[in-house]
């Protein structure tokens, strides 16, 4: 194993991170907190409880999440696509590391910038709310394994991309509408049965259903198959990597 | 001692149908400068992509230092260097960050002395904390060469290393690579300068179409293949070339005030004696005599030429 190369890949990548902070961290602060004012004070105020908690608490384990799955997946889309595309992708061919290594490098990196925002709009949630979160180790456990398959598909993705357009399509056209659709805002209780239905075959519902269990105790599925959820989601992530790697499919001719 | 390149029968078929290498075969020494000749498309990238592992080999096998490329790519991968044809960067990290990142990719210790030594050589040293896409062409292609070398590589590869760079960075490029000759680095490049692969190739290899064309000593091959031309200004033009004179390998310049006479080094008799002798029969003074050597240019063109009729 190649630790000096992983460790190089994800000093770099943390260092672009470090570079751009005021992008990195002030956008999505300045996004929630719009988030806030708006759906929290604006619309919350008008509301009741949902499930017993407050309207303005009930949203922020989705506020996080939908953070978290946009920059899980864009940082590490961009950061294995940007090589690609200026051409340095020949150093990571040419030297003595692994596409494991290089995922690990890639993908680490991503999750650890992901998680940081994360973490970064929990603590301005206690700005705007009172809120306490009763299970923080589960909270945690989400908040990271959310991270690492989101930065995975973004890697898949950044793989799969022939230009920046491709990049932009998946989290635009898929990821945010999943995100919305899943819960972020609202509990699946609400939508008519129907739509009830529907919403069990979009995945961020178990994971956004999860991750509120950790807060508030309550949760639209139960959280073994939340958990199982985000299992199946990251092993198809590392089956589909694992394919990638076998083939060197868009990378090694 | 074995080869410290082995590549045997390679082959390299694109997806797309299009065959860059059609069977391949060069040994290449521990510690000798080979220069790679050959037309745009030859094939001379694909073979160092594919030594380097940047492209999988279709057919054939490729050992460096005594590893698999494809097998054992790890070790194989470990002792080489590679500088790119084209300049790829990382724009917005420095010069410093960049060079000790590709240092990191081969799992080498932190070696700051080493870093400096090489971008010193490279006259880097002042750029250290520049970013790089704040430096002209020529200093990011020494940023590659830097970064190539910062793992201290036994086989380098500089491909098309001089395309496009002035006078003074061809100048530190080839101190280094007289410098690394000293520490026993062998060192492949593909140029278009062909004075260049003359100047400072033990070897040189012509590829044409994807196959090896021949590889000879730089020396053995000027001298076989070398030819001379001496030419003799004369005080009066001349509106033709004098009876008693014709031979071949004489021709008059256009404008008659000169004689060209293209003549082989190695054979027996290169009939200057002769020739002169005859010149002053003929009654013709001369105003001056050179000879010069003809190129590997034009031994390269002559080459590729036969091989396309």
């Amino acid at each position: 194993m190649n630790f000096g190369a992983i460790s190089a890949i994800y000093r770099a990548e943390m260092a672009r991170f470090f570079r751009t902070l005021l992008q990195s961290f002030v956008s999505p602060v300045i996004s929630t907190s719009l988030y806030f004012v708006v759906f929290g004070a604006a619309i919350g105020s008008r509301m009741d409880q949902v499930e017993g908690v407050d309207y303005a608490a009930f949203i922020i384990p989705g506020l996080i999440m939908l953070s978290v799955m946009t920059q899980a997946t864009s940082n590490a889309s961009f950061a294995i696509y940007f090589p690609k595309f200026i051409g340095t992708i020949y150093e990571y061919l040419s030297a003595p590391i692994s596409f494991l290594e290089v995922t690990l490098g890639f993908v680490g990196a991503a999750a650890t910038k992901a998680l940081f925002i994360g973490l970064v709009i929990l603590a301005t949630s206690f700005l705007f709310v009172d809120f306490t979160i009763l299970h923080p180790l589960a909270m945690l456990a989400f908040l990271f394994l959310t991270c690492i398959s989101f930065a995975l598909l973004g890697f898949i993705i950044g793989i799969w991309a022939k230009n920046f357009e491709q990049l932009q399509l998946i989290p635009l056209l898929v990821i945010t509408p999943l995100v919305f659709l899943g819960g972020s805002f609202y509990s699946i209780s609400m939508l008519p049965p129907a739509w009830q239905v529907v919403t069990r075959f979009n995945p961020v519902v178990y994971l956004i259903s999860g991750f509120r269990w950790s807060f508030f105790g309550q949760a639209d599925v139960p959280i073994g198959v939340s958990l199982a959820a985000i299992a199946l989601f990251t092993a198809i992530c590392l089956g589909i990597i694992w394919l990638i790697f076998r083939t060197g499919w868009r990378i090694r001719q | 001692m074995p080869p410290i390149v082995s590549v045997r029968d390679l082959t390299k078929t694109y997806k797309g149908g299009f065959t860059a290498l059609s069977g391949v075969t060069l040994d290449i020494e521990e510690g000798e400068i080979i220069a790679l000749l050959g037309p745009n498309g030859a094939g001379k990238t694909t073979l160092i992509s594919t030594i380097c592992g940047i492209t999988m080999p279709s057919g054939g096998v490729v050992e460096v230092g005594g590893h698999d490329v494809v097998r054992d790519w790890r070790r194989a991968r470990d002792l080489i260097g590679l500088v790119p044809q084209e300049i790829a960067l990382e724009p917005f990290s420095t010069v410093w960050n960049n060079v000790r990142f590709t240092r990191g990719l081969y799992d080498r210790p932190r070696d700051d002395a080493h870093l400096e030594r090489l971008l010193r050589d490279l006259s880097l040293w002042e750029k250290r904390d520049a970013k790089v896409m704040e430096l002209s062409g020529g200093m990011k292609r020494r940023v590659l060469i830097a970064k190539a070398l910062s793992h201290g590589p036994r086989v380098l590869f500089l491909d098309e290393p001089t395309a496009g760079v002035d006078v003074e960075l061809r100048r530190d490029m080839w101190r280094v690579v007289a410098r690394l000759r000293e520490e026993g680095v062998t060192i492949i490049l593909t140029t278009h300068y062909i004075e260049e692969a003359e100047a400072i190739a033990d070897r040189i290899g012509v590829i044409s179409k994807g196959r090896i064309m021949l590889v000879e000593r730089t020396a053995d091959l000027m001298a076989r293949l070398g030819r001379k031309e001496l030419r003799i200004e004369l005080t009066e033009p001349v509106a033709e070339i004098p009876e008693g004179l014709r031979r071949e390998g004489l021709a008059r310049t256009d404008d008659g005030g000169a004689l060209v006479y293209t003549y082989d080094t190695h054979a027996s008799r290169t009939g200057i004696t002769a020739l002169l002798a005859d010149l002053q029969a003929a009654g013709l003074q001369l105003a001056d005599l050179s000879t010069s050597a003809s190129s590997l240019e034009d031994i390269f063109v002559g080459l590729v030429k036969e091989d396309t009729v």
